[in-house]
């Protein structure tokens, strides 16, 4: 059964000469349109994740993963023209196509997010227990105890101090926040949850430690997960199968194991060698 | 006697891009079949293609040409889809190495609990089965709550050979699971390893020592340079050893 399933994911930035996608990717070496200098940030990205599983998707900045999870995550187009096709088990049709109220609903129910950027994600001057509380409202909660327990049963489960609750969010760690964020993409209990660069800005010990709390839940829940960075380790520690992409483009799939040791396409060996 | 494994033709080659498309070989045509219960050493000289067999048969490595059927599942492991693999590795195909993944701040008995809870027996259950292998293998019991982190390579790896055996896989694959072991643990180990295949365990292990291999072994399949030799009966292993000294 799938759960998420998108196909021929696409995202264009800049007026398009019409053949910018046959121009672009890993053949051409470049995701910019030599003929017209459109940006594709990806192409013909498809992929599709079953109830539970972690999907890992790595890259270099430029690789068009963000512009992947962007779109997974039903986020508002910011500019550029957006194409392809997703579908959630459970919700009629492609998503990519529902109107505003549609995708409103299921970036506060079915999809959460964790920005890669805390600012993107948490009003830092709300306190850490408002951001949370606040997602639980746009999804419609009304009982305020009903929301305080659960805030403060999300704090315990992603290790976040309940003393600290009534704190503003800027008075938190790095590794703090990103806890909060955590607890707030997964506030609804979604299906499904979009990590983008879930490492950046935490130093590495607190790294280890919001990956592995995050791994620990994503298994008690069985939620499903796409894991975007461009950090090998990230996804080798997160996630069961890997897209690795390039210039817009994915250049190969597997089982995360599998790609890490036994890496096929030119650009994942040299990827993986520049690890180790 | 039924088997759990079918290997035919076995075959990886590895194209380094790097190094102007250079076509390395793991391992040729290799052929042989695992028989239920039974514990098949893999043994050859380093670079032999001993652990590239292991990858291959739990498809860490993704052969070239080949198939290796897993019969419990009735699956060729070598062609069958990625989310097929993650099943079958999730239920009853076991892998360990020789080195413990390392899970920051998880104590060693949660370890070894982890991988129990996750097919879904009760934390409570899990952990008592973790101190019974980690018991059996002899870590001491204050370390049992304490984190691998910090322990010396032959703790770690009864961390991990316990970890491997907690679920009771139907084919548990080891990657030279007790070379960093002293003689006493060792011991230990192989005990524990000959009751396990006794219990329907089905053992393919990559052994560096010989005395080990002599010890828990039932059959000993012979790699050199990615070549399978021979398959022989323990005993035939063992002679062919003293003819050597002998010669
Ligand atoms: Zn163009």
């Amino acid at each position: 059964m799938t759960l998420l399933d998108a196909s021929d994911l696409r995202r264009v930035y800049g007026d398009s000469c019409g053949d910018c996608v046959e121009l672009t990717g890993d053949a051409a070496g470049t995701n910019q349109c030599p003929e017209c200098g459109a940006v594709v940030a990806c192409a013909d990205v498809s992929l599709d994740v079953e109830p539970g599983e972690v999907l890992g998707i790595v890259g270099e900045s430029g690789s068009g993963k963000s512009s992947v999870a962007e779109l997974l995550a039903l986020e508002r187009a910011t500019d550029g023209q957006a194409s392809g096709d997703v579908r959630l088990d459970g919700h009629d049709g492609n998503l990519l196509d529902a109107d505003y109220e549609t995708r409103h609903r299921l970036r506060n129910g079915a999809v959460g997010l964790v920005h890669q950027h805390v600012r993107d994600g948490l009003n830092l001057e709300f306190t850490g227990g408002g951001n949370v509380a606040e997602k639980l409202l746009a999804a419609g909660w009304r009982n305020f105890g009903d929301v305080r327990d659960r805030v403060r049963d999300l704090f315990e489960e992603t290790e976040v101090p309940v003393e600290r609750m009534d704190d503003p969010t800027e008075t938190y760690s790095g590794g703090m926040q990103r806890r909060v964020q955590i607890a707030r993409a997964l506030a609804t209990d979604p299906d499904v949850v979009i990590l983008d660069e879930p490492t950046t800005g935490l130093d590495v010990s607190v790294q280890a430690r919001v990956l592995d709390m995050f791994r620990r839940i994503q298994r008690e829940e069985d939620v499903a997960a796409v894991v975007v960075s461009h950090d090998l380790g990230v996804v080798r520690l997160l996630a069961d199968r890997t897209l690795v992409m390039r210039h817009g483009r994915v250049v190969e799939t597997g089982l995360t194991d599998r790609v890490m040791e036994d890496p096929h396409h030119e650009y994942t060996q040299t990827l993986i060698n520049s690890v180790i | 006697m039924t088997d759990v494994l079918t290997v035919e033709g076995l075959t990886k080659t590895f194209d380094m891009h790097a190094l102007g498309d250079k076509q390395v070989v793991g391992l040729d045509d290799v052929s042989f079949t695992v028989r239920r219960g039974e514990f098949l050493a893999i043994v050859g000289e380093s670079g032999s293609g001993k652990s590239s067999l292991l990858k291959c048969l739990y498809r860490t490595y993704e052969p070239t040409a080949g198939s290796t059927v897993y019969h419990p599942a009735d699956a060729d492991l070598a062609t069958c889809d990625d989310r097929t693999v993650m099943a079958i590795r999730d239920s009853t195909l076991g892998y360990a190495s020789q080195f413990l993944d390392e899970i920051p701040r998880v104590p060693a008995i949660d370890v070894v609990a982890r991988p129990l809870m996750e097919r879904g027996t009760p934390a409570a259950q899990a952990r008592d089965r973790a101190r019974e292998l980690l018991d059996a293998l002899g870590l001491p019991e204050e370390l049992w709550e304490a984190y691998p982190a910090t322990f010396s390579g032959g703790e770690r790896q009864r961390v991990n050979l316990a970890q491997a055996l907690a679920p009771e896989p139907e084919l548990l694959l080891l990657d030279e699971p007790t070379s960093a072991l002293d003689p006493e643990t060792r011991t230990a180990a192989i005990e524990l390893l000959s009751e396990s295949t006794d219990a329907e365990t089905t053992v393919v292990g990559v052994f560096h020592d010989r005395d080990v291999v002599e010890r828990v072994a039932d059959r000993v399949a012979v790699l050199d340079g990615g070549e399978l030799q021979r398959v022989v009966p323990v005993a035939e292993f063992a002679a062919e050893e003293e003819e050597e000294v002998v010669a």
